[in-house]
């Protein structure tokens, strides 16, 4: 045990000295919160308005595209291809797009052009469309003899709440949006993690052997406890940065939020709108709800995300972390002792590579269906468990899946472990020829 | 003079070979002893399991008496013969932090650590990166990780490889000085001539088995051939038949060489009679075997 210490402050401290360390740890928070900074600052500040020329051939757009933050229409009685050259050209009359309604757009809705210059954005696209589509209906419903009153009196706003309810009958309500970027997140960063931290074992499981130290370590300790030494070592690395991070971020959050307007503009329209009228009121949620990227939508993010249970995700996600890590940094380390240099670890990465991939392709497809079968089975089972749990866990997960998908991680760990040794006990003091498959399963089976 | 160590009758197989075959050797307190053995005889196996690397599928072995345990660790030190070091750790740490694994407490590995920097004089290596080094100082430092603790038993392997005669010289010195205050040394090698200057007793390895084994000066009267050299002026004609001369050249000057060998129960005396009647002798000497030679007969006689 004692050894076991020794090995593992040795491995922790010549990392935590490391400057790419703390380079890491830095940079990543900066990224973060740098990220979260443009995403307001995006929804504040989005760049100069796009200019959209409409030529409408069939007049009865006229008074239906309303500018907004950033798209200005302008109507222009000119051809097409006149409207076309301002495109792409350094003149005053320069225009971003041009929308062209033909004549016959009520009996062929599938006319309407888009040109641009440099690419249209799927929004601006989108938006255009709608109006247009919109105002088809519209007109084609006045033509049937429905009144514009009634008309507007139809046009409400549908907006749904997700309410999940458990076998025991409680009720929560869940914010499919925020689910969806923390399970994302979250599973994104166990796969960083997990193969960036696997990884460091490996390597200096590898430097020990090409240094040659490996023979001195070994005739002072077993070689059972260096390889759990520089595990849990390199573990406490990964813990540590997690620690850094997460202090790091909500601190660089707070500065940066607080620095920029959208907090406040956030708070004084919610202000605002617990003034006013309840009519007023739906007005205003319609609009904010009409443009995405909104400050409403920030809003709503913010206070929903707050309704997901954070303490229990971020204890599963350090207890997913823990487990999955050693798992994987135990065959790791496996191979490392196998190989002479790393780049003999290509043959033996790819099968290891192809579980953690399969789990990450597999969060990230089905984050959120609650009810997929093969998301289910792949939270379960160990190889790809500690990823897809935490796509899933946002939405919540029935205890027992938990306790069982957590049970069965810690079982196939330590049956990891056991078997990783075996082969690293050999593997660390075999120079010279490349090892097959077949010859490291022959390892298994060797004595003491 | 009790035994420091002593391996009984080992055995360790491979999947593809066998490593040792009932190998057993006796390594007597305070000797520098030679492991002596071509490349591949298995001196490298027998280390590891002195060393608790691996473990022999048969046999055992006694340090000081009792049979190998984890708490042996301490007693012995072990220098492989491919060397190497945390290349980014530095010099210090990483040779507290070998102390510590070793057994030493800090405290106690600091105070040994700075006795060896202030003997070899590399005080101001302390805080350098072990990269920085040149390969000679790293096996200085290397060197005084084998030897910090106090081992009762040391392993040096190949000990001299790498360094510069100053320096393989300085280590020399410090082996000798080890020995001298009661450490037991074992010497693997298959220079021959480190092992005729340093060496108390050998054992010979060869083809997983060994050998040959026992005190240095008993071998060499063991493989005594009972023939000397002589250089004279004249001409030696016929000598008694209880002398038999093997070969006889013509060297510089009009002098002579002959070897001459003798039936061992026949004193050297009544040669040297017979040879001062008959030429004008220019040298006398016994022809002693080197340890050179007896390695690569008793190796080429075991290929046969």
């Amino acid at each position: 045990m004692k050894n076991i210490l020794l090995i593992l402050r040795r491995e922790y401290l010549v990392r935590i000295k490391k400057k790419s360390f703390w380079v890491m740890t830095l940079l990543m928070p900066i990224l973060i919160s740098g990220f979260y900074a443009l995403l307001f600052w995006g929804v504040f500040n989005s760049r100069d308005a796009q200019k959209v020329s409409i030529i409408d051939e069939s007049g009865v757009f006229t008074q239906k595209f309303k500018n907004s933050s950033n798209v200005k229409y302008e109507f222009v009685k000119i051809s097409l291809d006149s409207a076309i050259t301002r495109l792409n050209q350094d003149r005053k009359d320069k225009t971003d797009i041009v929308a062209l309604i033909p004549k016959n757009i009520m009996e062929e809705p599938q006319g309407l052009k888009i040109y641009t210059g440099k690419g249209v954005g799927f929004e601006i696209q989108n938006r255009i469309e709608r109006i247009v589509q919109n105002e088809i209906r519209n007109v084609k419903l006045a033509k049937a003899g429905i009144s514009q009153k009634v008309l507007d009196e139809a046009d409400v706003d549908v907006s749904s709440k997700v309410v999940v309810v458990s076998k025991e009958g409680d009720q929560k309500e869940q914010n499919t949006l925020a689910s969806t970027i923390l399970g994302t997140f979250s599973a994104i960063l166990m796969f960083t993690t997990v193969l960036l931290f696997g990884m460091q074992v490996m390597r200096s499981v590898i430097e020990e052997k090409t240094s040659r130290i490996i023979e001195v370590i070994i005739s002072s300790v077993k070689p059972f406890q260096l390889m759990v030494g520089k595990i849990v070592g390199v573990g406490l690395v990964g813990l540590t940065q997690f620690a850094l991070w997460i202090t790091f971020t909500f601190v660089l959050t707070s500065i940066s939020s607080s620095l920029l307007p959208a907090n406040q503009m956030a708070k004084a329209a919610q202000e605002q709108m617990s003034e006013m009228p309840e009519k007023q009121k739906d007005e205003i949620a319609k609009k904010v709800n009409e443009t995405p990227n909104s400050a409403g939508k920030v809003v709503a993010f913010m206070q929903s995300a707050k309704s997901l249970n954070i303490p229990l995700i971020l204890g599963c996600f350090l207890f997913y972390f823990l487990f999955g890590y050693i798992f994987y940094a135990s065959v790791y380390g496996a191979i490392g002792s196998a190989v002479d240099n790393e780049t003999d670890t290509q043959q033996f990465m790819t099968p290891i590579m192809l579980p953690l991939l399969a789990g990450y392709v597999i969060a990230l497809m089905t984050v959120g269906q609650g009810d997929n079968k093969l998301l289910f089975w792949a939270s379960i089972i160990p190889f790809t468990s500690p990823i897809t749990m935490m796509a899933r866990l946002p939405y919540g997960v029935e205890t027992w899946e938990i306790v069982l998908s957590m049970l069965l991680l810690v079982l196939s760990t330590i049956g990891m472990v056991w078997f990783a040794a075996k082969i690293y006990r050999v593997g660390i003091l075999m120079y010279g020829k490349k090892p097959t498959f077949k010859e490291i399963g022959k390892w298994l089976f060797y004595k003491g | 003079m009790s035994n420091i160590l002593e391996v009984h009758n080992v055995v360790k197989r491979y999947s593809q070979h066998t490593a040792l075959n009932n190998v057993s050797i006796d390594i007597p307190k305070g000797v520098i002893f030679g492991l002596l053995g071509p490349n591949g005889a298995g001196k490298t196996s027998l280390i590891r399991i002195i060393n608790q690397i691996t473990g022999p599928d048969e046999g055992y072995i006694l340090l000081d008496g009792t049979k190998l345990n984890q708490n042996h660790i301490k007693d012995i030190g072990y220098l492989p013969e491919e060397r190497g070091l945390y290349k980014k750790m530095k010099v210090g740490e990483q040779l507290l932090y070998l102390a510590q694994l070793k057994g030493l407490s800090e405290k106690q590995a600091m105070e040994k650590l700075k006795e060896w920097f202030i003997k070899f004089d590399i005080k101001t290596w302390w805080d350098k990166n072990v990269e920085d080094l040149s390969k000679g100082m790293q096996q200085k430092i290397q060197f005084v990780a084998t030897v910090m603790h106090e081992p009762k038993l040391i392993i040096l392997d190949e000990p001299f490889s790498g360094f510069d005669p100053i320096n393989a010289d300085l280590i020399k010195n410090e082996i000798l000085e080890l020995k001298e205050k009661g450490s037991t040394i074992i010497f693997s090698t298959h220079r021959m001539e480190s092992v005729e200057e340093l060496c108390d007793n050998i054992a010979l390895i060869n083809k997983s088995e060994k050998v040959l084994d026992g005190a240095k000066k008993d071998i060499k009267e063991r493989f005594k051939t009972h023939t000397y050299n002589v250089e004279y002026l004249g001409n030696l004609g016929d000598l008694d038949n209880q002398f038999d001369i093997i070969n006889t050249e013509n060297i510089e000057d009009n002098f002579s060489k002959s070897i001459i060998k003798i039936k061992p129960e026949v004193p050297v005396n009544q040669l040297v009679r017979q040879i001062l009647d008959r030429v004008e002798l220019r040298s006398f000497g016994e022809n002693i075997p080197t340890m050179n030679d007896i390695f690569k007969r008793v190796v080429n006689e075991t290929i046969d």
